[in-house]
């Protein structure tokens, strides 16, 4: 059978009515839903490609249950290389080209603020997942971006309340020399500061991200003598910081306060020489008995056979609270997204937690806990669950701190 | 178990009593003796990459990308064999690190039978293109084969330890690598000075087509060496696994420093690897006492220090004969005839109607294309005609970027005169930096480029205050008459395109003439009463001028400026575009800028894999065409156009 242009063109056009019609009865209603998720995926692989598949579980798990709206919800995803300008150049993309309701995504801070301003800009929905920096709801806050992951803010003073029970009085730091290492320092200081007046601070070392010269840095923080170190290095630089600090002896004899280490992607790695004793924020993936993490696991692991790391958390998370704004907001619409999203509440791995109204921040929380060694493979112990709705400011203070409102 | 506590106290009150009771004058002398290991332990594996980099350069005049690739390799092949072998057994161990090196070298053979080997008799500087494109491939292929977690090595036996040295504890390992650097570089020192082998080595070194035309198997020389420095990057990277996670970051992060070592040392010098190398581990362990802030920046402070007061490095030479032997002779650079001009304004009048017919999404891309290629065009007018590669040219586009955004977030300044700012910004810097650049030649000159966008970067990262540092600068959007995807087009559009005709008329211009006789006989040159230096001086500041209303133009375009925007990959964006379009033609960078972003744009949206993909199209695009995209098509015509005369066969002519 042959089909000419004619009998095409008919056939397309009868066809096109019967595909309109129930279009036409509900508005907007005949396609998926669509997310555009633009992440570092290439340049971040060892938290991000967790994160992609914790996301399609969630995704998955929304569109079995037969999605919302009664529409399905269909994920776009796109690498930004670790470039905000690239980041936002797929922003632009996903929005005039793949028309896509709202945006999410995003691993370094820069480019969270690069695709919230761009959001600003254009009046589109972004949902940050993951960028920590407190600029993005704070100093650069705008009305049309919400973050979910507890802030540096939130995880230093998380670590703070710990350390303030220290005896130590004199510390040093170790940071990674971006901006996500010098807040965290910042606000571990001044809390620590105000809980405890008299902590001197004696050494700080800020070695590039990625290219710590590990030897050196150790010797530099041991000069010092402190009775305690701050620690906000992580991936391959905490790695190479733990292993010369074991043989060289910087750890014995002193308490170690670290943001991040307790996460299965920066601890796994170090195996057998993962730290003991460390105070750390974190994620004890395989003792988390609540029952939303336990069905949440079950089902990763069966979907991947592997186990979650921390940002399958995060995908996860991000995922279901997209779809619980979209059922709140009963629409597509961005400015009604946005209003539905201030104060939603939302299931996550973690328990119920909230996007505040105030600055747009989830009150997500995490693990604090110390490191210990089972097995030859590092695992938190003594951890608690710290809700972040109780480390953020008060309200006044979080309005100072976000001109925008 | 959690001993974390009952240790603390005791432990914790003797070291209290420790720091108090410590005279510090022996301390400090302790501190600085140790760092000064810490130092000698870091500069070995650096040398050992920076050694084959050199070894690689002084003979096929390949300024190697991939060599940090390879160090990658070497790392993460050894974790996988000494894991096999049995990790705790000498032999295992050893065996690992060895077996890893010699597999490296493999590699490197592969590498250089299959790519390089085609494309030697490119013009200068065009098998970077190549090796970049070996990067990209073996960074997916690294993320494939072991993953994206990192990979921690086992201790090696018999270096488990640590001693007490200068009052600290100092680990064995490290003394092992302290004593590793010497070794190696004796070991290359009887290499090069007693066998055969080493003396084509260093002839080769000093003058290759000597030594092709003494009948020494040139093929086998080529092969042999890039395999030896493929080896010495692989043993590097082996050899780190003791010390430091095996990441898939460590390509990049070796490279950089390789390149600074080998070039603070003297191109093609071993001995100046093995001093530079030391010099640079050693201010690192200092700096970070004195500097914790700048220790990325450093090493490039002492180069850019370096290359000013020595110019061909510590123990390098002045090259033998003029700088660009290699490769036919540039071809004479014409003005357009009839055809060109006609294909340049329907080229232009194409991308005027754009808007009319195309959709939003389609102008945001041609928006940046056209602003790459005005990037491009700006690079290539000091490189092509200028014949002064530069690796740091995002540093002008950076600073036009920058110029613009500043304006806008301290002066208030709406976008027209933010816009016009911007060049100025740029063009200073360029002036300034320019200064010290043309005063070099070659890949000297490109590494004094590249210090200088590396320190300014490092300002704009650390300034923070003033430039809001990585996390930027934000809300730079154009005036409200522009903010339409459709005008701002236009607004581009018209300016880069105005730009880069005033770009291709200079060439053609005295001032251009003057420049192209500058780049191929500056001897001459000057004879016959042109100022070299200040012709030079004069392209670079109008290169970096241009790049700089690139970069004011991208910055509204894309409403917020990062460090990012002068980072070494933007330079090497800007590199391979010029590169892949053809650096010894005029419209080659446009080509190549819209053929290179819009690829790489395309492959990002299409798959994850991009890098893989890319990587493969710009090393299938180099094999095919060893001229650039452009040079190769004028090529081709004018083989066509003369057929019948045989005598232009020798422009052609293959090795």
């Amino acid at each position: 059978m042959t089909i000419d242009r004619r009998s095409f063109l008919a056939g397309a056009s009868a066809s096109a009515t019967i595909l309109a019609a129930p279009g036409l009865v509900q508005a907007q209603g005949a396609g998926p839903i669509k997310v555009g998720e633009i992440n570092s995926y290439t340049a971040q692989p060892a938290f991000l490609k967790p994160y992609r598949q914790g996301w399609e579980l969630a995704l998955e798990q929304i569109n079995a249950g037969g999605g919302v709206l009664g529409r399905k919800i269909e994920t776009i995803f796109r690498d930004d290389g670790g470039k905000p300008e690239d980041a936002v150049r797929h922003a632009g993309d996903l929005i005039n080209a793949e028309k896509v309701d709202l945006l999410s995504g995003g691993f370094l801070s820069n480019v969270g603020l690069a695709i919230a301003d761009f959001a600003n800009q254009n009046k589109r929905l972004y949902v940050a997942s993951e960028p920590l920096s407190d600029a993005i709801v704070w100093a650069k806050g705008n009305r049309y971006t919400f973050r979910l992951r507890p802030s540096t803010y939130m995880q230093a003073a998380m670590l703070v309340e710990e350390a303030a029970k220290l005896p130590a009085k004199k510390w040093a730091i170790v940071a990674p020399n971006y901006e996500y290492g010098q807040s965290a320092v910042k606000w571990f200081k001044d809390l620590l500061k105000k809980a405890k007046p008299d902590v001197e601070f004696v050494a700080e070392q800020f070695p590039a991200l990625g290219r710590i010269d590990a030897g050196a840095t150790v010797q530099a923080l041991e000069a010092s003598k402190p009775d305690a170190i701050f620690n906000v290095t992580f991936g391959g630089d905490l790695t190479n910081f733990v292993r010369q600090g074991n043989t060289r002896g910087l750890f014995e004899g002193r308490t170690v306060v670290s943001m991040l280490t307790g996460e299965p992607e920066y601890l796994d790695p170090l195996g057998a020489e993962a730290p003991v004793g460390w105070i750390v924020t974190g994620y004890p993936q395989a003792d988390i008995k609540t029952p939303e993490h336990v069905k949440f696991r079950e089902a990763y692991m069966k979907k991947f056979n592997d186990y979650p790391r921390l940002g399958s958390v995060v995908g996860f998370d991000t995922m279901n609270s997209i779809g619980a704004a979209l059922t709140k907001a009963g629409s597509t619409e961005t400015e009604k997204l946005v209003d539905a999203l201030k104060g939603l509440k939302f299931p996550s791995a973690f328990g119920a937690a909230e996007y505040r109204a105030v600055d747009h921040q989830s009150t997500l929380g995490a693990y604090v806990g110390k490191t210990a060694l089972k097995d030859g493979k590092g695992v938190m112990v003594d951890w608690s669950y710290r809700d972040g709705a109780k480390y953020l400011p008060s309200d006044a203070e979080v309005k100072v701190l976000r001109p925008a409102g | 178990m959690d001993p974390g506590p009952p240790l603390r106290s005791a432990q914790d009150d003797a070291r209290f009593r420790d720091s108090h009771q410590a005279p510090h004058g022996s301390c400090m002398i302790d501190l600085i003796l140790t760092q000064t290991l810490n130092g000698l332990a870091s500069a070995s594996s650096l040398f050992l990459v920076a050694s084959g980099l050199s070894i690689i350069f002084g003979v096929t005049r390949i300024v190697n990308f991939a060599h940090g690739s390879l160090y990658m390799l070497g790392a993460y092949l050894a974790w996988t064999l000494v894991g096999r072998f049995g990790p705790a057994d000498a032999l295992g161990f050893w065996g690992g690190v060895l077996v890893a090196a010699v597999l490296t070298g493999l590699i490197g053979v592969v590498i250089e039978v299959l790519i390089l080997r085609r494309i030697y008799q490119a013009p200068e500087l065009f098998q970077l293109l190549a090796t970049f494109g070996v990067v990209l491939m073996l960074q997916d292929v690294a993320l494939g084969i072991w993953g994206a977690e990192d990979k921690i090595g086992p201790r090696a036996p018999g270096f488990k330890s640590f001693v007490v040295i200068f009052g600290n504890r100092f680990p064995t390992y490290e003394l092992f690598l302290i004593a590793v650097g010497p070794i190696v570089l004796l070991i290359l020192w009887l290499l090069f000075q007693k066998t055969r082998w080493g003396t084509l080595v260093r002839a080769a070194t000093q003058d290759r087509e000597m030594v092709g035309a003494l009948g020494v198997n040139q093929r086998l020389l080529f092969t042999s060496v890039f395999a030896f420095g493929s080896m010495l990057a692989g043993l590097g990277g082996a050899l780190q696994l003791p010390r430091e996670a095996v990441t898939l970051h460590m390509d990049l992060a070796m490279i950089s420093e390789a390149f600074v070592v080998v070039v603070v040392g003297g191109l093609g010098s071993v001995t100046g690897a093995y001093l530079a190398a030391v010099l640079i581990g050693i201010l690192h362990a200092f700096g970070i006492l004195i500097f914790p802030k700048i220790t990325l920046v450093l090493v490039f402070l002492v180069m850019a220090v370096g290359l000013v007061v020595k110019p061909y490095g510590l123990m390098g030479k002045a090259p033998v004969g003029h700088s660009r032997a290699h490769g036919p002779p540039e071809p004479l650079l014409l003005p357009a005839d009839g055809p060109t001009k006609l294909a340049g304004l329907i080229g232009l009048v194409i991308l005027a109607l754009v808007p009319l017919l195309a959709p939003d999404h389609i102008l945001l891309t041609l928006t940046e294309l056209v602003i790459f290629a005005l990037f491009a065009t700006s690079l290539h007018f000091m490189m092509g005609p200028g014949g002064m590669a530069s690796f740091g040219h995002a540093a002008y586009f950076g600073l036009g970027a920058y110029g613009a955004a500043l304006a806008v977030k301290w002066l208030g300044a709406p976008m027209e005169p933010a816009l016009l700012l911007a060049p100025f910004l740029a063009g200073i810097a360029g002036v300034v930096f320019g200064w010290f650049c043309v005063r070099l030649s070659g890949v000297y000159l490109a590494m004094l480029t590249l210090a200088f966008a590396q320190i300014a970067w490092a300002t704009a990262f650390q300034s923070v205050d003033l430039t809001g540092g990585d996390n930027g600068i934000l809300g730079v959007w154009p005036s409200a008459w522009a903010a339409s995807k459709t005008v701002y087009y236009y607004l581009t559009l018209s300016i880069c395109a105005a730009a880069i005709v005033a770009l291709r008329l200079t060439i053609f211009s005295p001032f251009g003439y003057g420049l192209r006789a500058a780049r191929d006989n500056a001897l001459r040159a000057e004879a016959i009463g042109l100022d070299v230096v200040r012709i030079q001086w004069v392209a670079f500041a109008v290169a970096a001028f241009c790049a700089g209303i690139a970069g004011g133009l991208f910055a509204f375009f894309k409403g917020s400026v990062f460090p990012t925007y002068m980072a070494i990959p933007r330079s090497v964006d800007a590199l391979l575009m010029v590169l892949l379009g053809g650096v010894q033609t005029v419209s080659g960078p446009i080509i190549g800028a819209f053929a290179y972003a819009g690829l790489s744009e395309q492959l990002m949206k299409m798959t994850m894999y991009w890098r893989f993909v890319l990587g493969l199209s710009i090393v299938l695009l180099v094999v095919l065409f060893p001229r650039g995209l452009v040079g190769t098509a004028l090529a081709l015509r004018e083989r066509w156009r003369k057929e019948p005369q045989p005598a232009v066969s020798l422009v052609e002519a293959k090795p």
